[in-house]
């Protein structure tokens, strides 16, 4: 348990059957500043998203800050093999968000890239290592953080409907992000949660194995969209902007122009009849 | 056997159109992928053996020299020669050379992927001796002139029963037959001659004991038994890595092996092979042989990609794999596929010939959370791309893209500037249906699905601008 928590909770006042995870901002003065890293694929494809990270983090009390120097967690060079790269875009990074008591990304993969794998490039300056080291474990996938770290039991949002959840790949097995974004779905009254057959298996976005393997990638994510169709969800939420472009892009192209493919931030803020 | 990996991307093209290919290998999340779930639930304190398997085989190769030596003692003391091969030629060379010495003219095989990296068929029909394979997949695999198996443990995975028909009807000159059953029993019929003539079995290891001279093997159809003791001579090929200090390591690691291959508590048959027939007793093999292989293992201790060594083979890592689900084994193009197998095999064979390899796998992570070795599986792949980057191995489009990338992305106010013109193209693109059918040169991506276009300018620059989310 981070160790935080007990702050958290003092500033939030207590979670359960507390109207405070659910009603309006609170007014408090929020000292816990949270950085938000929004993510070079939210930023670029989904804007939306960042807001309703902000919009949830401010439900949960938390005084957020966006910085305007960042840009990638250097992910796709690290997957590419470019360590070099990667190393220095993970230093800026570290620079760059080391001042807030939290970093919150609406991302596992880029969250896992964080906390996981930050530690393995080994920064060649000590100073810089210990600092990185003492950052990533303050940085955490939106949903986690909200239910493990702010105890938030009841999202702002309300949404009519059934929806699907697919755990995209690093946020549940770099970081274990599983029951924390059912826990916040299955809190909305309105919305009927249906579980697919095997939620867990991968849809085949893979970065940019989506573009050097397209055709593997595509036939992946067939599997996965019939798992989607058989639980007759109009909706499908997962916690990656990476995996939803990836799979509504292939639902549209397979003449499906219906069924919604969103971000589990975007579910969690949803206004009653929005669209 | 040859290299083929090479052609990865064109065979994975050829195998996701092999419609017939892509509904049996279905099995694999139907059948086992369920059955380890239901074996591993049913062992009571699975992490904790899976710990305990991890740091004996981590004991083992930390002094592989060691119990390498202690075994070839224990079991040249219970009359067993030990014969160390440098490469899988040498290995086939060795086997050879032992038939030959023994004057014999029909070789009964049990299991072996190490046979397959020796090529070993293929060396004895040169020397004029007849292999045949007795378990009941490699048979049928070797009657369709020789095909190469596509997974470890089932290797013929990628067929179903209707082919099997057709080929046992036409290369047993019967009448067609379609029930499992009868064709077991047909194939059977076809190699009781065989085991009852060979002169010479060979097999592989799945594990060495140390302490005791023996090699392990675990099966599922009895024909190991017949193709170990029967023959006047029994050789077992096995990789140097396999070695375990002692039987109490073994009963830890057995716990594993057939929950995490075929979803079994235990295989159906076990044996421990010690030694060769002695004096006085009634049966086993007059001589018996261990051929180990180094075959590039040696190369990996002490270094990156050490942890492979702990690979027992169970095939859960290939069974698990988004990718090995789609386009089977074959594509992989030699002996090892899936993620062990895109591990090893720039390992073994080397890096230039195999760069697509380490490439073709979405890191999604489940090979690593089913094996029960905890071999960091994703990372070692990782590992080798950074090889692949370091050695100048990848295209330089790629390598010119990822260039550009990281030198805008180090540069805040021209990623500012980058991303708003992106996001403007990309929405212009997109039409009023917000989605994108073709990028040229990004058929990578739009050849196979719609691009989603940006919903409006970027998070950054709205932020900047004053919006914030509705309360």
């Amino acid at each position: 348990m981070p160790i935080h928590r007990r702050k958290v909770e003092h500033h939030i006042g207590p979670p359960v059957g507390s109207p405070a995870g659910s009603g309006p901002r609170a007014s408090s003065p929020a000292t816990l500043r949270v950085g938000l890293f929004f993510t070079c694929l939210v930023d670029v494809m989904r804007p939306e998203v960042g807001f309703a990270a902000v919009r949830l983090l401010e439900d949960a009390g938390c005084q957020v800050e966006v910085p305007e120097g960042q840009t990638c967690c250097g992910q796709p060079a690290f997957n590419a093999g470019d360590s070099p790269s990667a190393r220095d875009l993970a230093e800026r990074w570290v620079v760059e968000f080391e001042r807030y008591d939290y970093i919150v990304v609406p991302s596992g993969s880029c969250a896992g890239m964080i906390r996981v794998h930050y530690p393995q490039l080994v920064s060649s300056d000590p100073d810089l290592r210990s600092r990185m080291l003492a950052v990533c474990e303050r940085t955490w996938e939106l949903t986690s953080f909200l239910v493990d770290v702010c105890g938030m039991h009841k999202p702002p949002g309300d949404y009519a409907g059934a929806i699907t959840y697919h755990d995209s790949c690093s946020g549940l097995r770099e970081l274990g992000v599983r029951d924390q974004p059912r826990q916040l779905l299955q809190a909305m009254p309105r919305l009927d949660l249906r579980e697919m057959g095997d939620a867990r298996a991968c849809c085949g976005f893979g970065g940019t194995f989506s573009v050097k393997y397209g055709h593997v990638s595509a036939a992946i994510a067939d599997e996965k969209l019939a798992q989607i169709s058989a639980t007759g969800a109009p909706c499908v939420a997962m916690g990656d902007v990476g995996c939803m472009l990836h799979l509504e892009g292939r639902l549209r192209r397979s003449g499906d122009a219906t069924t919604r493919v969103m971000h589990v931030a975007e579910v969690l803020v949803h206004a009653a009849g929005g669209n | 056997m040859q290299v083929q990996s090479m052609h990865f991307k064109a065979r994975s093209g050829q195998k996701l159109a092999d419609l017939r290919l892509q509904a049996n290998l279905k099995k694999l999340s139907t059948k086992w992928v369920a059955g380890r779930a239901q074996a591993i639930a049913e062992l009571d304190d699975f992490e904790n053996t899976r710990e305990d398997a991890v740091q004996r085989r981590k004991r083992a190769l930390a002094d592989l020299d060691v119990w390498l030596e202690r075994f070839e003692q224990e079991a040249t003391r219970r009359g067993t020669t030990v014969l160390w091969a440098q490469t899988p030629a040498e290995a086939s060379r060795l086997v050879v050379a032992i038939a030959k010495r023994h004057q014999v003219r029909k070789v009964t095989k049990s299991k072996s992927m190490v046979s397959e990296e020796m090529a070993l068929n293929r060396a004895l029909e040169a020397a004029g001796i007849q292999p045949v394979e007795t378990d009941l997949g490699e048979y049928i695999l070797q009657i369709n002139n020789n095909e190469p198996p596509s997974h470890i443990v089932a290797p013929v995975l990628h067929k179903d029963k209707d082919e099997v028909s057709d080929l046992f009807a036409r290369v047993h000159q019967r009448p067609r037959l379609d029930e499992v059953g009868q064709m077991t029993r047909e194939a059977r019929e076809f190699l009781r001659p065989h085991f009852l003539s060979a002169d010479m079995g060979v097999s592989g290891g799945n594990f060495l004991i140390a302490e005791t001279g023996s090699v392990a093997l675990f099966t599922n159809e009895g024909n190991e038994g017949m193709c170990t003791v029967l023959p006047r001579v029994h050789v077992a090929v096995t990789g140097i890595e396999k070695v375990l200090p002692t039987l109490e390591d073994l009963a830890v690691v057995a716990r594993l092996l057939p929950r995490s291959a075929t979803g079994q508590s235990m295989s159906n048959y076990f044996s421990i092979l010690t030694g060769a027939r002695a004096p006085g007793e009634t049966d086993g093999p007059e001589h018996a042989y261990v051929v180990l292989v180094d075959g590039g293992r040696s190369g990996l201790l002490g270094g990156d990609f050490e942890d492979m060594l702990r690979c027992i083979r169970c095939g859960a890592c290939m069974n698990h794999c988004p990718v090995y689900q789609k386009v089977g084994g074959h594509a992989y193009g030699w002996v090892y596929p899936g993620p062990m197998g895109s591990v090893l095999t720039p390992a073994y064979v080397g890096l230039e010939k195999t760069l697509d390899l380490p490439q073709a796998a979405t890191l999604c992570g489940e090979c690593h959370v089913v094996c029960p070795m905890k071999i960091p599986l994703p990372d070692l792949l990782r590992k080798l791309r950074e090889r692949q980057f370091e050695r100048g191995l990848r295209p330089w489009s790629e390598r010119l893209g990822l260039a550009l990338w990281a030198y805008v992305a180090r540069r805040p106010a021209l990623y500012r500037w980058a991303t708003r013109a992106g996001s403007q193209v990309l929405r212009w693109m997109g039409g009023p249906a917000a989605s994108i059918r073709r990028i040229p040169g990004a058929g990578g991506w739009t050849d196979h699905r719609n691009l989603p276009a940006p919903s409006a300018k970027p998070f950054r620059h709205q932020w900047a601008e004053g919006r914030r989310p509705r309360g």
